[in-house]
């Protein structure tokens, strides 16, 4: 197959606040292949689950467009519509409000199957909800089948957001923060479960999530995009981001995580920031928009010039005017 | 050794649900030393709050203190007098009012929560000295502002802006330093932190980590924290403690916690957390998932998940047990416990 299955083109989106203009995502182009796996990281208010959101579908974009398959999503019509609506699926961060409290298990999964007609009959239906249990390791799956959500823990009832994304087997789903309100100690089995999806059904992820550590554990094989400010400042294999980051963005937040290590952690050198202060949304920099606070800022051309995404020595693409003196 | 700032005794706190009643604090004894960090580390449900707003006399109405003794100590740091015990549990009204926040404050989770919307950070620190008669007099008005302005530039904060801010005008991050500099206004000896950089952006809880480490340099109070966050852990504490189903299970020192822990479950919730640094491979997850505080499984609360369970660890439950100096471990099986990577890893 030819051309990425995603395609984002100078994306942009602004929110309206009071009658202020946010620029929440600012110019993204990204393209992503079928079956990839990809992390955005960022702090909040990155617009990293924006441009989530816009890639599910579910925000329109103020000006650029996302290209399905080769195809605006803004403009498909009826058949390719469809495709797309099913082809990419959305997994929401809390498994306390997503899922309908008055249904059971068995009713939350069977509807998207009957609705659009992938199964027929009752026996059909329920083979298949048993099938999709089974994928996301809630076994037995009679077990389950007859439960509400009030009667799942945190960890199983995302499970059944990924069984329900999964029911109308979707090439890509985004994963908006899905672990993160997981107790911490069975996070890493929902993330293989993730993982296995992608091996066993070819089916691409985008996790969303503010974690470093928990992204280069995951797109170890994929991708990681570092965001700041609306925009993507490092995008790269996840082992050079981590390893050999080119941005300073990425270096400092590199540098500031702490470590679940009480030597490495100690030992660790950290970056200083010029400035503290996240810049207002409503107030962007000029030029960079990291040039307040960065580290290494090297004047007039930081504050004038927004950096593009160039190719660095690493392989990683990174927004920096350093970064590309660097290279020369 | 010089007697600790807090010790807990066999504290046992339930709430009273509909369903039953929750254990949500079962037996826990634990010490903090002076100048000491300690941390309980525990999943959600845990507990872990619980012992703190139980320290504090701030738990709800549905819930009870059963049993157990809270001892603190009073040390000597100059103006003050020394040597003074009190019963913490047993406190009421002036000599409470007293206790909270001259020797023990506590810094909350949600710093937006934790501030009053209609109040300047000027006037909270005025409330806070006048609820508890300190420079609250005519004439302090002014040292009481110079010690608030200097406590508010200790954690960084720019002093004088911030002194006539609305809480809506900071961010999380900058309310989170209040709150800490509102803490620190009385002096107290111990200061309780639940969950401090939770919510917060990776730059902010490192320029909030950097400003307790500092203050706890300068001022020399012990710290109690309450955190799901290992890292936070293994980056602040002296101690560390493990909390399972209301109870500690694993108390030592942080290095001894991090590189050789000896109870299934904290071997496990350790491995779980990813690190830049560590290798991918080696990452694991427990199975199953935190038990019901309300029907609580029988013998080592940890048995159902636990693949060294046997059954004696379901009939009975183990009591920590010291092995080696300040180590101790709540499980039958600690000597091979280590076995249980290989069943996880699976």
């Amino acid at each position: 197959m030819s051309g990425p299955l995603l395609a984002l083109e100078h994306v942009n989106r602004t929110f309206t606040v009071k009658g202020q203009t946010i620029k929440a995502v600012d110019d993204i182009n990204l393209n992503i292949q079928a079956g990839e796996v990809l992390c955005l990281v960022g702090e909040s208010g990155c617009g990293k689950t924006t441009t989530g959101k816009m890639i599910a579908g579910l925000l329109p974009t103020s000006s650029g467009s996302i290209l399905y398959r080769g195809k605006d999503i803004a403009t498909l019509t009826n058949k390719d519509r469809k495709e797309y609506r099913l082809g990419v699926q959305m997994v929401h961060q809390d498994p306390y409000a997503s899922l309908n409290p008055i249904q059971t298990i068995y009713q939350i999964l069977a509807a998207p199957l009957q609705h659009h007609r992938f199964t027929r009959g009752e026996a059909e239906t329920k083979r298949r909800v048993c099938e999709l249990l089974q994928i996301v390791d809630l076994t037995p799956p009679d077990d389950y089948l007859d439960k509400y959500p009030h009667q799942l823990s945190g960890g199983q009832r995302q499970r059944i957001s990924v069984a329900r994304a999964l029911t109308v087997q979707p090439k890509f789903i985004v994963a908006d923060e899905a672990v993160s309100m997981v107790d911490v100690s069975i996070r890493i089995s929902l993330l293989k479960m993730f993982a296995r999806l992608k091996d066993e059904m070819g089916v691409g992820v985008l996790l969303i999530t503010h974690d470093l550590a928990l992204a280069k554990y995951f797109a170890w094989e994929g991708r990681i995009g570092v965001m700041y400010l609306g925009r993507i400042v490092e995008i790269g294999r996840a082992r050079e981001i981590v390893d050999h980051p080119q941005h300073p963005y990425t270096q400092v937040l590199l540098s500031a995580i702490p470590e679940a290590d009480p030597d490495v952690t100690r030992a660790k050198k950290r970056i200083q920031l010029r400035s503290m202060d996240m810049p207002s949304l409503l107030q962007l920099p000029t030029g960079c928009p990291f040039h307040p606070r960065c580290p290494v800022f090297a004047g007039e051309v930081c504050e004038k010039v927004v950096p593009p995404l160039k190719k660095a020595d690493w392989g990683s693409d990174a927004a920096c005017h350093l970064v590309q003196a660097h290279e020369s | 050794m010089p007697e600790p700032v807090l010790s807990v005794r066999d504290l046992s706190i339930a709430y009273q649900a509909r369903r039953g009643q929750v254990q949500a604090v079962r037996n826990m004894s634990f010490d903090v030393q002076r100048g000491e960090t300690v941390a309980l580390i525990g999943e959600s449900g845990s507990g872990k709050t619980t012992v703190a707003l139980g320290l504090m006399h701030l738990l709800p109405a549905t819930a009870r203190v059963f049993g157990g003794r809270v001892m603190y100590r009073r040390h000597s740091n100059g103006s003050s007098p020394a040597g003074r015990e009190i019963e913490v549990l047993s406190l009421k009204g002036d000599k409470l009012r007293q206790f909270r926040w001259q020797e023990c404050a506590m810094v909350f989770q949600s710093a937006l929560n934790a501030l009053n919307p209609v109040m300047r950070i000027s006037e909270h620190f005025a409330d806070t000295a006048k609820a508890h008669g300190y420079l609250s007099g005519f004439r302090q008005t002014t040292a009481l502002r110079e010690r608030s302005l200097k406590l508010l530039s200790m954690v960084r904060l720019d002093a004088e802006r911030v002194w006539r801010s609305f809480p809506h005008e900071l961010s999380g991050g900058m309310s989170q330093r209040v709150l800490i500099a509102l803490a620190l206004l009385l002096e107290p000896q111990l200061l309780i932190l639940d969950e401090p950089t939770t919510a917060l952006d990776i730059l902010t809880q490192r320029n909030i980590m950097e400003v307790l480490k500092e203050l706890r340099g300068q001022l020399g109070f012990s710290m109690l924290f309450i955190s799901h966050d290992l890292a936070l852990a293994a980056e602040l504490a002296d101690r560390v403690a493990t909390v399972y189903a209301g109870a500690i299970i694993e108390i030592g020192d942080v290095r001894t916690i991090f590189r050789n822990p000896h109870h299934p479950y904290t071997i496990g919730l350790i491995k779980a957390v990813p690190t830049l640094t560590s290798d991918r491979s080696s990452l694991i997850s427990v199975p199953g998932s935190p038990p019901d505080l309300i029907q609580l499984p029988t013998g080592c609360k940890f048995h159902p998940r636990c693949p060294l369970a046997d059954d004696r660890c379901i009939r009975e439950e183990p009591e920590l047990t010291e092995l080696e100096s300040g180590h101790k471990v709540a499980c039958w099986h600690w000597p091979e416990a280590r076995e249980v990577l290989k069943v996880y890893q699976a």
